[in-house]
């Protein structure tokens, strides 16, 4: 096999990373969206870690896609 | 109007300054937007000195800007760790303004590099380390060996410690790097195809409408994003501070 045709298909492969990402940012969403409408005066101080843990998750994914661009680009 | 949407992180080197050990240091776009970055921190700093006992508008946004990052370190980490204030704000405002700024059209983000988020990261565990070792000594090291355990789970869980200490200054430069590389990847993709349809002209014109409105949502994303990336960073260095202060976990 060519070597950019490996390049491509080793692209699409590491960017199947972000199932991950999605599946994980949903999750966490989701759990602070039932919490807040079970308790929504607690809702807003949890803020901070909903954001954090939103940011942490969307790394893990890219991470992947870094994977990708290496691979295509490198 | 280049068609690669990776051709906007090129560096251009505009002027030849010194050589040290072979490589050439020039003056590039990345270090003219960079000092762009920190003379719009200062200028924003600098209209808020008005100093009036009951703040006006600029005044109080400097001191809500004080505010949030002194709250977050006090927090996060506690009121010792307050000398490293000034670290974790330069570190957010400096990310938050090179993020903004490559908002702009033909603006360059400095953060889109490896090069620049691997030193702002590897700077921080840096000091991380070296304050934990000047306040407490070679004792610092029972962070990887939390206590309480069995005596036979420490051959597992030392080495998979470190290995997790060690993925946090790769962590936090990649993390930046990759979301700022994939939000501009995206913006010059949607952008591109919007320039496509509307080139072809007649009717197929009319759909680049879509990819225009995508464009418009992913810029609103990316405006969060920026913010977004230098809050994590921020409270990402608080937290890793903490193991300074709390050596017990």
């Amino acid at each position: 096999m060519e070597e950019q045709a490996a390049r491509y298909i080793g692209a699409g492969l590491a960017g199947t990373a972000l199932i991950g990402a999605g599946i994980g940012i949903g999750s966490i969403f989701s759990n602070y969206l039932a919490g807040a409408l079970r308790n929504p005066s607690a809702a807003a101080g949890q803020r901070t870690n909903l954001l954090l843990g939103f940011a942490l998750c969307e790394a893990t994914g890219l991470f992947g896609f870094v994977l990708a661009m290496i691979i295509l680009f490198a | 109007m280049a068609n690669d949407p990776m051709k906007q992180f090129e560096i251009v080197e505009s002027a030849e300054l010194f050589q040290i050990a072979g490589h050439t240091i020039s003056w590039t776009n990345s270090s003219f937007w960079m000092v762009v970055s920190a003379i719009l921190i200062v200028a924003f700093f600098a209209l808020t000195t008005k100093r009036k006992l009951v703040p006006g508008k600029m005044q109080s946004l400097g001191e809500l800007s004080y505010e949030f990052i002194a709250n977050m370190v006090k927090d996060t980490t506690g009121v010792e760790a307050m000398k490293f204030m000034p670290l974790v704000f330069t570190l957010f405002f400096f990310i938050l303004a090179a993020n903004l700024i490559g908002m702009f059209p033909y603006a360059f983000t400095t953060t889109s590099h490896i090069a620049v988020t691997a030193a702002l990261a590897v700077f921080t565990i840096c000091v991380v380390i070296v304050a934990g070792i000047w306040k407490n000594g070679f004792k610092w090291f029972k962070i990887f060996a939390p206590s309480g355990l069995p005596a036979i789970m420490y051959i597992i869980i030392v080495p998979i410690e470190i290995i997790s200490f060690i993925s946090r200054p790769i962590t936090l430069a990649v993390r930046l790097f990759a979301n700022m590389v994939a939000g501009h990847v995206m913006l010059k993709l949607f952008a591109i195809f919007a320039a496509f349809l509307a080139a072809k002209g007649g009717i197929i014109a009319v759909g680049s409408i879509v990819p225009m409105f995508a464009t418009i949502a992913l810029v609103a994303l990316e405006f969060l994003v920026a913010g977004l990336q230098a809050f994590v960073f921020a409270i990402l260095t608080c937290v890793y501070l903490n193991d300074v202060y709390h050596v017990d976990h």
